[in-house]
């Protein structure tokens, strides 16, 4: 750990009054897009918000936001896309049931599920489904090709939706939450129920253990790299290498941003090895990772909840987050 | 922080009234809102604004205990629910007529999200005074939901004779003599009696009476339901009790639906209250022991299988 005083990015945070719990954070282009759980979608203009309602009265309960994409899934069952202007379309609707996971790729290729029923729209609309063997909790398109890996009870699994073929099934008994792809596409690895990591080296389907956490881990981040894993779940960042062929099998994790409060989020930027860190009482750390070196971007404040979203844009120049009671904020670096 | 948002769950055998009244919880003029998760869309429309479906998966923890099952739905459907606040007061679970509430019950304990936004209420259990005697011979979910049940609403009572409902409730009390009982013709009760129980609340453990004369020795066979209620005079040895109630709920906890007790420890100015669900126990001292109030430990034990001397003979070898 680092012993020189925390630098201040404090001053370099535009707050921004949001006033509901911020589900997702991304950006299209240079602004920042936030995903609200009473079911707005809002993009942060130069002068001032645009608010809108995809999803009527309903609450957005899964959303994905990246490059020119806005996608949020409902307890209306829709699956809509939104645009920095105001207007939204809707790409699927499941009556009379919750999308319970959301995911796209970078070429536009879509997938959201409901109970066990997953739903693949390719980039150019083409709309293939299937049935996994139990509730569907997480969903990850693999980097190259269309193929996606969807977690579920005892397991996961990995779809090409335009082949015929059965699924390629990963198999760990126990409940797979979130799932994620690792940027080479060699290892899968999903959050289980019992506060673990899961992972599997997809060459030869490998287990990998990593345990040790006091919380259900719900946010992974892959830095530019590809080489280090950062989850959420402990007092400090726990970060993962995933350089060597064998992944993290036998090495210890780095651990960084150790402070006494969960960490709730975590977000590596997009061009170098700096991690940033929301916690549960919403503080927010910078860390670099060659030297352990912290900014400070948020002062924790009471009653302003947990960090729910934190992403950083393209350029890796800017930062937004957000917390479950309504606060955020939009990071500059000078 | 906000207060925990009680949950209540509701269950019963097809056709036992559920619907009847859960539809009578949310239409009458009590000002509070409910968010109403139901595993089927019935014939019955249920009269609330905010209902969701849910698929009853139940799964296993993966902590090496077998009893250790919780409703995975129900903990996304709460994630999603708890996101978005003061759209209502309280969350009712209706399962249905063939669930086990035992998973039910332990998402609350098990899950840390859940616990930490929730509390489980009580679990409320709709019978048919009618057909009773009948699902209790082919259907052991029917007997599993009386067991696990706080409060038991004895519906239909207009549909059978005074003995045979003294016949009915008889049964119900063999299996489950400490649930609050109700009768009632379409489902009519009082809301009090059915929310804002706090039936897992150490602090509400305020003694453990039976609501009916125990009936003596109903064991007819081992595998039948029954509980078992102790009574210690004196105090009680924690030393020795706490390895031996972990030990016994460790290695009885399929067959232990749930348990619950007051106990004197020794030189201990305090009450000791328990409750378990399985293996799920919890436990902590409550209030201190009135000067006038008799120091003795009392604890009871609903379940399948109970040996009812292999327990008392453990619990008097942990007196003080």
């Amino acid at each position: 750990m680092s012993t020189a005083p925390h630098t201040s990015l404090t001053a370099h945070v535009m707050p921004i009054d949001i006033g509901e719990h911020v589900l997702r954070s991304g950006f299209i282009g240079p602004q920042p897009v936030l995903a609200l759980a009473d079911g707005q979608v809002v993009f942060v203009k130069e002068d001032g918000l645009t608010r809108i309602h995809p999803h009527g009265d309903a609450a957005i309960l899964v959303a994905h936001i990246q490059h020119d994409l806005v996608l949020t899934g409902g307890e209306d069952g829709r699956v809509i896309r939104s645009q920095p202007d105001g207007s939204s379309s809707e790409l699927g609707h499941e009556k009379g049931r919750w999308i319970d996971a959301l995911t796209a790729s970078p070429t536009g290729a879509m997938a959201w599920s409901t109970g066990k029923h997953i739903t693949a729209r390719d980039s150019k609309g083409e709309i293939r489904k299937r049935e996994a063997p139990s509730t569907v909790q997480g969903l990850a398109f693999l980097p190259k090709g269309y193929r996606l890996a969807y977690s579920h009870y005892n397991g996961a699994s990995l779809w090409f939706p335009n082949s015929e073929a059965t699924p390629d099934s990963l198999e760990w008994k126990g409940s797979h939450i979130d799932i994620s792809t690792s940027p080479d596409g060699r290892f899968v690895v999903t959050s289980m129920q019992e506060n673990t990591l899961h992972g599997w080296r997809l060459s030869d389907k490998k287990d990998m253990r990593m345990s040790g956490y006091p919380a259900k881990i719900r946010s992974l981040s892959w830095s530019h790299d590809g080489e280090w894993l950062a989850t959420s779940g402990a007092e400090a960042a726990v970060i993962w290498p995933f350089k060597d062929k064998d992944g993290p099998m036998g090495k210890p994790p780095r651990e960084c941003g150790v402070r006494p409060a969960k960490i709730t989020q975590v977000a590596f930027h997009p061009n170098a090895l700096v991690l940033a860190i929301g916690y549960e009482d919403n503080c927010i750390l910078l860390c670099r990772l060659t030297d352990a070196a912290e900014l400070l971007v948020r002062v924790p404040v009471k009653g302003q909840g947990s960090i729910t979203a934190l992403s950083w844009d393209k350029t890796g120049k800017r930062m937004v987050f957000g917390t479950s009671e309504g606060a955020a904020g939009l990071l500059t670096l000078p | 922080m906000s207060e925990k948002i009680p949950v209540t769950v509701l269950t019963g055998y097809l056709g036992a009234g559920k619907t009847t009244l859960l539809n009578r919880i949310l239409t009458e003029p009590h000002g509070k809102k409910f968010a109403v998760v139901v595993n089927e869309f019935g014939e019955v429309g249920i009269d609330n604004d905010l209902v969701v479906g849910a698929d009853e998966e139940v799964f296993e923890m993966n902590n090496g205990c077998i009893c250790c099952t919780v409703r995975g739905d129900l903990i996304r459907i709460i994630e999603g629910l708890m996101r978005r606040k003061g759209r209502f007061d309280g969350i009712i679970v209706e399962t249905t007529g063939l669930a086990d509430p035992a998973p039910v019950a332990q998402t609350f304990f098990v899950d840390q999200d859940v616990a930490e936004k929730t509390r489980l209420d009580a679990v409320v259990t709709v019978v048919d005074a009618k057909w009773l005697g009948e699902r209790l011979k082919d259907a052991p979910e029917a007997r599993n939901q009386i067991a696990f049940a706080d409060v038991i609403i004895l519906n239909k009572i207009d549909l059978v004779s005074p003995d045979e409902l003294a016949a009915v409730e008889a049964q119900i009390r063999a299996i489950n003599p400490y649930a609050t009982l109700h009768r009632t013709e379409r489902s009519a009760v009082s809301l009090d009696a059915v929310l804002g129980r706090n039936a897992f609340d150490l602090d509400r453990i305020l003694d453990i009476e039976p609501d009916f004369l125990e009936p003596g020795h109903h064991h007819h066979h081992s595998a039948e339901i029954g509980s078992v209620s102790i009574t210690v005079p004196g105090d009680i040895n924690p030393e020795k009790f706490m390895p031996w109630i972990n030990e016994f709920t460790q290695t009885h906890g399929p067959d232990i639906l749930r348990c619950k007790g007051i106990l004197s420890f020794m030189n201990e100015p305090k009450r000791f209250v328990f409750q378990g669900v399985h293996m799920i126990l919890d436990g902590d001292l409550q209030r201190d022991w009135k000067p006038d109030e008799l120091r003795q430990s009392k604890m009871v034990f609903i379940g399948r299988k109970l040996d009812r001397a292999m327990i008392e003979k453990a619990v008097e070898a942990t007196r003080a």
